[in-house]
């Protein structure tokens, strides 16, 4: 695989790596420091970052696969629409905005307004798994997709405040026991059975658990709750085409 | 030229702070390359430093920072110090040329005490005497701005991006415990030398990324207790507010902090007894310190330092610390640069402050 080094002024070298990523290859770019936009748009092909990748970290993803060993800041994945993203590291505020298909995984801990209006559209679907804790406003206005969070790490409670606020579609999956603070009372809260855990997260813990080497069904132990729009209350004035 | 929609703008004002608790001086060089990396988040407008612990020569005299637009506006502000202080020490504040910064006013920095007998004529504390002397002068003397006026402390601030600004003035030649940074990205008030951050009343500086929804409520409250809001920027006004409830009212910072990003009632309302009384009492005691709209802020003060999100966390900030050196920063890139290997790195909660200050053996 290419590899170019960020810290080096080698602007050539990376401009080719780029292209060989975008037209189905692989390339590392590594002492990544604040750079912004990297892997944005990616068609195809596959991205290795190391360092930290600056805000806007594989926005508007088009079906590429990003990579990052390290952090990612603010921003990452925005407005995706397909592919994958995978971060060994945590990830900054607003993480995955108006997702609108592919799935991203994080292994530590992501920052305020994670998988805000996320969507799903006939057979897209998206997909966001967070190994460790997320900052309040989890899933705010989410409109569809799958939101998955695992506590595996870090400290205090799994979510913080306002998780799911105005959220009309989708399901947020919570391992743990405890309700979140303050949930709208536009929300339904229930445990996960057997059979919803085995089709619904399953599926995406194994491919989690396969990319940071970790045991799916050892996480797969655990109790979840699923958060969802409660379907009793009407919301046909509020929102178009629901 | 490119139409709205085809040109990005990905600024949004940058700000950087360093705190060394065991009290060790790094020279400004280092929080200089730790700004430089965010140089996409402004736009050339402002950038400034805080440095503390950097005149250590000088440490019981305040230390005074002016700009002045010409030559009769110095001559009138030193007539009105000759009368309220004894002038230990007087220079202009080195620089050196940078294409990038113009307009360069009169830059002097004074070493001063205040004159031990009008002090007693005014029963007013040293510290008050002064911040109503400096206040006066910035207010009265046409051409005249007081940057900074604290004890072994100082702001260095220019229109320009804060790498440029640390070039112009040598900042690498100082050497401070704490220094806070900041890249300026003007947004609805002007790009003037003044407008720069950091803001500072006595030894109390801020650096601020957002804009304060609640500034003219804030402004009204600060003014009736003899702050004056000239600056033409919302800044100033949390530098007030927070001299206000620390210095006047005796509030602590996490106090103060739990005034200005205060919890919303319904997050106060979950809380237990004595939390909750405590919280109520400070959102009703104070409730037009409140600040609302987006920010995060580094606030600088003698001793210390504090980093604040607002209450939704609606602007970035991250902490890290190595050993007993620690980091705030807008990006985490802009830590890592200058420590690439922290201990913990970490996303402080909105309205949930980060106060550190240094260690005992550190204090001389």
């Amino acid at each position: 695989m290419k590899e170019a080094d960020l810290r080096k002024n080698n602007e050539e070298e990376v401009r080719s790596i780029i292209s060989e990523v975008s037209n189905g290859g692989d390339g590392m770019l590594t002492g990544c420091l604040g750079q912004r936009y990297l892997g944005c748009g990616l068609r195809s092909g596959r991205l290795y970052l190391k360092g930290t990748p600056g805000n806007g970290l594989a926005a508007y993803l088009e079906g590429g696969s990003v990579y990052v060993d390290g952090n990612a800041q603010d921003a990452a994945a925005d407005t995706m629409n397909d592919g994958l993203v995978a971060i060994k590291g945590s990830a900054g505020d607003a993480l995955s905005y108006g997702m609108r298909g592919g799935r991203v995984y994080v292994l530590g801990s992501t920052g305020y307004r994670t998988g805000v209006h996320m969507k799903a559209y006939k057979d897209r679907k998206s997909v966001l798994v967070i190994g460790g804790r997320t900052g309040s406003f989890l899933g705010e206005y989410l409109a569809g997709g799958v939101i998955i969070v695992l506590g595996l790490s870090g400290e205090g409670p799994i979510t913080g405040y306002f998780c799911g606020n105005g959220m009309y579609a989708g399901t947020i999956y919570l391992r743990t026991d405890d309700i979140p603070k303050c949930l709208s009372d536009s929300l339904s809260v229930h445990a996960v059975d057997d059979d919803e855990k085995e089709t619904s997260i399953m599926p995406f813990v194994r491919e989690f658990a396969s990319l940071f080497s970790l045991d799916a069904e050892k996480i797969m132990e655990s109790r979840f709750i699923a958060i969802e729009a409660d379907g009793s209350v009407a919301r046909g004035q509020h929102y178009a085409a629901v | 030229m490119k139409k709205e929609g085809e040109v990005r703008i990905s600024s949004g004002c940058a700000i950087c702070g360093i705190f060394c608790r065991d009290g060790r001086r790094i020279p400004g060089s280092v929080i200089r390359e730790s700004i430089r990396v965010m140089h996409n988040r402004s736009n050339g407008l402002g950038g400034g430093f805080a440095g503390y612990g950097i005149y250590p020569q000088y440490s019981d005299k305040y230390a005074l920072h002016i700009f002045y637009s010409d030559f009769a506006a110095r001559e009138e502000t030193e007539r009105m110090l000759d009368q309220y202080f004894d002038i230990i020490n007087l220079s202009k504040i080195p620089t050196r040329q940078v294409d990038a910064i113009r307009d360069v006013p009169l830059i002097w920095r004074y070493f001063v005490s205040p004159l031990p007998h009008r002090i007693q004529d005014s029963q007013l504390d040293e510290d008050e005497y002064t911040a109503q002397a400096m206040i006066r002068i910035s207010c009265a003397v046409k051409g005249a701005y007081v940057v900074s006026y604290g004890k072994n402390m100082g702001v260095f601030k220019a229109v320009g991006y804060p790498e440029d600004v640390a070039e112009f003035y040598r900042i690498e030649e100082y050497e401070g415990y704490a220094w806070t940074a900041h890249g300026r990205y003007p947004t609805n008030t002007p790009g003037w030398w003044g407008g720069a951050h950091p803001f500072s009343i006595l030894d109390l500086s801020v650096v601020h990324n957002g804009e304060i929804s609640s500034y003219d409520a804030n402004r009204r409250a600060v003014e009736m207790y003899g702050y004056s809001c000239n600056l033409m920027t919302d800044t100033e006004v949390i530098a007030y507010i927070l001299d206000y409830l620390v210095r006047k009212q005796g509030l602590s910072y996490r106090e103060s902090a739990e005034v200005i990003a205060t919890p919303f009632w319904s997050t106060i309302e979950m809380k237990d007894g004595y939390d909750k009384a405590r919280l109520s009492y400070l959102r009703n005691m104070f409730s037009s310190f409140l600040v609302t709209g987006p920010f995060s802020i580094l606030v600088g003060f003698d001793g210390g330092m504090m980093a604040l999100n607002d209450r939704l966390k609606l602007r970035s900030l991250v902490a890290a610390e190595k050993g007993r050196t620690v980091y705030f920063s807008s990006e985490e890139a802009a830590i890592r640069v200058i420590e690439p290997e922290p201990d913990r790195i970490w996303a402080p909660r909105g309205g949930e402050p980060v106060i550190v200050t240094l260690d005992k053996e550190a204090l001389r």
